[in-house]
């Protein structure tokens, strides 16, 4: 057949694959562009806001006042906020997660398992502002019962609503890198005597140690960069503490209030927000990398 | 050694190990504590669930969907916030699908092992894990005040647009690396261009698994926030953008992609900053109504990859 068409037409033929190929490559060049668009904006706007703020102070002061008379731009209660409400996430997210990861590997039968799975997967389908009303108007009232005198603003609740809301993430990831331990492992465990659960938590979690890591520090870089919980049950208001039980602000919750007001184009509170946000890319792209180099190790590993 | 009794055995026998007993117990033990840490997140959706539907139900009424905002919660409503919510995702759909799937595509099927590939690689997976306040950044930045698009519709639908793209493109990459090579060998052998052999064969077999990624891209755009508010959407709107059909030609108008919106997560959010129990009740009811749309897609999207899991069997 293909001989029996023109040279004419083959060469349309050629053309057109090659229009085709070059236009499914623009597209895949697209989410670069996007990533450059990132860090081309937080670069650019940075620099103009380290003009008039010194990256020392940034950096070692304690106080974050922007939008003060006297402003202050000190990072420091921004990231204390943030990596506050991140450990309070984990401190819940880890345990259950990982728990439920055991459970769902090496315990749950085929039939559990496959309603229990999707059922978690819901878990990451609910929009973060349901998760922040859920903190604010549940989760934070009924703390209050159990911690008397805890401020309708605190950290404690949305760390708690976020700890849930990356459970599927941490226990998907976790499970996905147990069940990728080879089945040799268990039988010569179960061979020497061991029961499940001894085989689960000296043989298999050791063994799938790299991909639950991977999966930790991919629900910790989740944690690090949600914003609507702890903007709504958190507070927006800067706090250099290291007690969950007080309100204070996040890298994200403080960007969410300078949206919200109207600060001029090219103010420097305007451009503090793009400096945080720098700050808060810089954290998330360092779990990222952490969490992707962890991953590519345990594929190898079997 | 002979099989042991390990009822009669005392429980605390230590002879270096534990017992067998004891042994067993832990494993009972952890059996259903490993059951009850696996439940906590799905009790915690339906706590979640069900605070929603306490506070939003009585709330919901004819009104309530085809009101506008109001400074008076009883009468306020959303009918600004589902028409801006309907097309910005629609705009974002216009724009993510054909890009995320046709990237997804080159990717499996053109792409060479080379550098620049790889970076394409490493740089959808890092995308995936960048937080969605700071696409809310680039689009200020960029869209808002370099290339001027204003604080728009189309500002909004590109923003969640980029938000949602590596999500398409994984899931494109892994439907089509699903397709079996002796699809395309097959059609090739037969004189297919690479082409027809993609567009004919190893799409349509990956289409359900294209739809599952597309499902959830857009659920996730529909919930989103924070980018939004980041761009300046406005959270208090009481009217609709312009229609996009008109009675006098050219008829068809694209105006609205340039009006200015508000969504159903940002209406809820306003109420509920406000003080009041009025005020929560209806952020109850748009929370509500903005769950019962993400989870159906959610659901949607799962039970279409469980489907395609078991019907898969090439």
């Amino acid at each position: 057949m293909a001989s029996r068409l023109t040279a004419a037409q083959r060469r349309a033929i050629r053309v057109r694959e090659w229009i085709i190929e070059t236009l499914l490559f623009l597209a895949a060049t697209s989410s670069v562009l996007v990533t450059l668009g990132i860090v081309f904006v937080l670069l650019y706007e940075s620099f103009v806001f380290f003009e008039h703020v010194s990256l020392v102070d940034f950096l070692t002061d304690t106080f974050w006042t922007p939008l003060f008379a006297d402003p202050r731009y000190g990072i420091l209660p921004l990231v204390t906020g943030t990596l506050l409400s991140t450990v309070v996430a984990l401190a819940v997210a880890g345990p259950l997660g990982l728990t439920a990861a055991l459970y769902l590997s090496e315990f749950a039968n085929p039939k559990v398992r496959e309603v229990i799975k999707p059922a978690l997967e819901m878990l990451s389908g609910v929009p973060t502002i349901v998760y922040g009303f859920f903190a604010l108007l549940f989760v934070t009232p009924l703390l209050q019962k159990i911690i008397p005198g805890l401020p309708g603003f605190n950290i404690l609740s949305a760390g708690i609503v976020i700890g849930i809301m990356i459970i599927p993430y941490v226990a998907s990831l976790s499970e996905d890198a147990m069940r990728a331990v080879p089945q040799g492992l268990r039988d010569a465990s179960y061979g020497l005597g061991a029961t499940k659960l001894e085989t689960a938590v000296r043989v298999v979690l050791p063994a799938a140690t790299s991909g639950v890591a991977a999966a930790f520090v991919l629900g910790i870089s989740r944690a690090v960069g949600e914003t609507m919980i702890v903007a709504i049950a958190a507070g927006t208001q800067p706090n250099l503490t290291f007690d969950p039980r007080e309100p204070a602000a996040t890298i994200t919750a403080f960007i969410v209030q300078v949206a919200l007001g109207d600060l001029p184009h090219g103010s420097i509170p305007y451009q503090s927000i793009f400096a945080a946000g720098l700050v808060l890319f810089l954290m998330t792209l360092a779990f990222n990398i952490i969490g992707f180099w962890l991953r590519a190790k345990y594929r190898e590993a079997y | 050694m002979t099989a042991i009794d390990t009822q009669s055995l005392p429980v605390s026998r230590r002879s270096g190990t534990r017992s067998s007993y004891s042994r067993h117990r832990r494993e009972t033990v952890f059996k259903v504590l490993g059951l009850l840490a696996t439940l906590v997140g799905l009790v915690a959706l339906a706590a979640l669930l069900f605070d929603l539907a306490v506070h939003g139900i009585p709330r919901l009424s004819w009104d309530f969907f085809f009101n506008f905002p109001s400074r008076r919660a009883v009468i306020a409503g959303i009918l600004s916030a589902w028409v801006g919510s309907l097309l910005v995702i629609l705009v974002t759909a216009a724009i993510a699908v054909p890009l995320g799937v046709s990237a997804g595509i080159y990717l499996e099927e053109y792409a060479r092992k080379n550098i620049f590939t790889n970076i394409i690689e490493i740089n959808v997976s890092n995308l995936a894990g960048v937080p969605s306040i700071i696409y809310g950044l680039l689009a200020l930045g960029l869209f808002v005040y370099t290339f001027g698009t204003g604080r728009s519709i189309f500002t909004a639908g590109l923003t969640l647009a980029l938000l949602i793209l590596p999500i398409i493109i994984v899931a494109t990459r892994a439907a089509i690396r699903a397709v079996p090579q002796a699809l395309r060998e097959g059609a090739l052998a037969l004189g297919a261009t690479k082409w027809q052999v993609t567009r004919d064969h190893v799409y349509p077999a990956a289409l359900p698994g294209v739809l599952t990624g597309v499902i959830i891209g857009v659920s996730r755009a529909l919930g989103e926030t924070a980018p939004l508010i980041t761009i300046g959407a406005l959270t208090f709107i009481a009217f609709l953008p312009t229609p996009p059909i008109s009675t006098e030609p050219p008829f068809i108008s694209f105006q609205w992609l340039w009006d200015s919106f508000t969504v159903l997560p940002i209406q809820a959010f306003n109420w509920v900053s406000r003080p009041g129990d009025d005020f929560h009740a209806n952020a109850a009811a748009a929370g509500l109504v903005l769950l019962i749309l993400t989870l159906s897609l959610n659901g949607a999207a799962i039970y279409l990859r469980y489907r395609l899991r078991k019907k898969l069997q090439w």
